[in-house]
């Protein structure tokens, strides 16, 4: 498009300030973590990397860390599964509710997560269930089966089912076709949205926050705690930095991995 | 599937080779039952989603017709309005309400004017590579790390933090913790959710469309104007649902960075601090309505083409 060049460069200075405004905060935050004072004051003291050392030497750290791998692993297999199914139903059968069946999958990214954390902390008190790891795994998965849903519905959509047809046409069952032709179609992308499943998961505390109790404590959940702590402020620091690492690092990935990376971007929340 | 695969269904009927083993056996009879099939494919995520889920949002739903006994602390099952008559007769409440409602629409306004320059730049100028990174560098702070931007912005906004350091010299000063210290975190992050569908919609124009306005001797701001923004409208509408939505639910963003209390910190709270889910609950459902209502305007106005 043909633009005054005036406008042009106002374009490319707004955009590269905009980036600015986004990336800055994320990359101020990994710097605090190596600041070796203890006060988070600015200008930062000098670099050091003890607070790593204490961080993975804090128990209440470790055991946070743990129980988030832990959550994220479960919820991912969890939504892998049930995300899979979905998109299988939805894009190869016609039946009564389809529509609706899509608009309940999104429902619980669409919706504020407090709505969701709130429904799901009175039904489990309601059954009776004691909150922990496992309905912490509940929450998180209700919420990423729609990530890899919507990354499966694409794929599926894109691949023609003529190859599917032809292999039953020369004999091989249902299950065979499943394995040699649709799933090796959808490998990666089912590899993406376990990816941002994992990663939603691994840095989520709106719901964790009403599924995960007294007793279990995710990452996220143990810098909510310990913000206002002057003492564990370095700690909450490098923790901040590993919920970043192992949230943004994956989403790169499953952004690689996708052919249109905003196709998937869907909604969240 | 182990209960289908034991269960007797047809057997292999006699044109097919005989020798059929029980997995092939099951694959034929699915084929032959597509229902069946469909049935398999869905009991899991329905049993999930739809009862698990939808049940769960029933039942917060009905227990905000329940009560609290005020001496034992027990749920009384006994239909009551009470709740909402006391969230639409206490003045906190409703202040809290309004509140919430004004920062969700100003977190939009500014979500919109800032994520524009940037949308078109990615839309209609970058090279289709730096399109493509560009894209991805938004995706990236949308799907993660929202509470390590908060608490980044905490730093940031901190008595002797970075922003009054900077600010200082000039004889300005920061917000500080504050409200305008949620306008500013919010809108940072929700950002990406605007730009995204702005992106996409930008990218949907013709450009035959915006060539015709200025060989009709439309210049960059009328074509801008009459042309552009017109079509790119849907597009903003899809991403203030999520803008909106996210503002009107968000908790941690005001615990963090003020002492104001939004929808959020109230239901919280209420869950928490004071025991009484019914309470929690009939107020969330201030923003359920408010987000079902926007919903359906959104639809209206194109926005759900524009997702």
């Amino acid at each position: 498009m043909l633009l005054p060049r005036g406008l042009r460069i106002a374009l490319r200075v707004a955009t590269g300030l905009t980036l600015a405004f986004i990336y800055l905060p994320i990359a101020l935050i990994v710097l605090y973590s190596f600041n070796s004072a203890r006060v988070a004051s600015w200008p930062i003291a000098g670099l050091t990397l003890d607070w790593y050392g204490k961080a993975f030497a804090n128990a209440g750290v470790r055991n946070a860390l743990l129980n988030s791998v832990e959550a994220a692993i479960g919820a991912t297999v969890v939504s892998l599964i049930l995300g899979s199914l979905v998109a299988l139903a939805v894009q190869r059968h016609s039946f009564f509710g389809r529509q609706t069946l899509s608009f309940v999958v999104v429902l619980p990214l669409a919706l504020p997560g407090i709505i969701t954390g709130i429904a799901l902390n009175t039904a489990l008190r309601t059954i009776g269930v004691d909150f922990g790891l496992l309905t912490i795994i509940v929450g998180h998965a209700t919420f990423c089966v729609v990530v890899v849903f919507n990354n499966v519905v694409a794929r599926l959509r894109r691949v023609s089912r003529t190859a599917e047809e032809a292999s039953m046409d020369l004999g091989a069952d249902t299950f065979q076709t499943f394995r040699r032709v649709t799933f090796p179609a959808i490998r990666s992308a089912l590899l993406a949205g376990g990816l941002l499943a994992f990663a939603l998961s691994f840095d989520e505390i709106i719901v964790t926050n009403f599924t995960a109790g007294v007793s279990t404590q995710t990452l996220p959940l143990w810098i909510f705690t310990n913000y206002q702590r002057p003492n564990n402020l370095p700690l909450v620091n490098v923790a901040a930095v590993v919920v970043l690492l192992l949230s943004i690092v994956p989403v790169y990935i499953a952004s690689r991995l996708t052919d249109d990376p905003a196709a998937v971007a869907g909604a969240r929340g | 599937m182990t209960a289908l695969a034991q269960s007797p269904g047809p057997g292999p009927s006699a044109d097919l080779p005989p020798p059929v083993g029980r997995l092939r056996g099951l694959a034929i009879a699915l084929y032959r039952r597509p229902r069946a099939q469909l049935g398999l494919l869905l009991a899991a995520p329905l049993g999930w989603l739809v009862i698990a889920y939808l049940g769960s949002l029933a039942l917060f739903l009905i227990t905000s017709f329940w009560s609290v006994d005020s001496f034992t602390g027990n749920l009384v099952t006994t239909p009551t309005v009470e709740n909402y008559v006391a969230i639409f007769t206490t003045d906190v409440y409703r202040t809290i309400a309004i509140r919430t409602l004004v920062m969700a629409a100003l977190v939009t306004v500014t979500c919109v004017v800032v994520a524009f320059p940037i949308a078109f730049y990615i839309a209609r100028v970058a090279s289709a590579r730096r399109r493509g990174i560009l894209i991805v560098s938004i995706l990236l702070p949308l799907w993660s790390g929202y509470l390590v931007k908060v608490y980044a912005w905490r730093l940031i906004l901190a008595q002797n933090g970075v922003l009054n350091s900077a600010l200082g010299p000039v004889g300005l000063h920061g917000p500080g913790y504050s409200d305008a210290a949620v306008w500013l975190v919010e809108s940072y992050l929700w950002l990406p959710y605007m730009i995204i569908p702005i992106v996409a919609g930008l990218e949907r124009i013709p450009s035959s469309l915006l060539e015709a306005s200025s060989d009709l001797g439309g210049r960059a701001g009328m074509t801008f104007r009459r042309v552009v923004l017109p079509l790119a409208f849907p597009a903003v509408v899809a991403g203030s649902i999520f803008t909106f939505s996210l503002t009107l639910g968000d908790y941690i963003t005001p615990t963090l960075v003020s002492n104001t209390r939004f929808i959020g910190n109230v239901v919280y709270d209420f869950v928490g601090v004071a025991g009484n889910q019914p309470l929690a609950a009939a107020f969330a459902m201030v923003p359920v309505t408010i987000m079902l209502v926007y919903l359906v305007v959104a639809r209206r106005l194109g926005a759900f083409e524009a997702l």
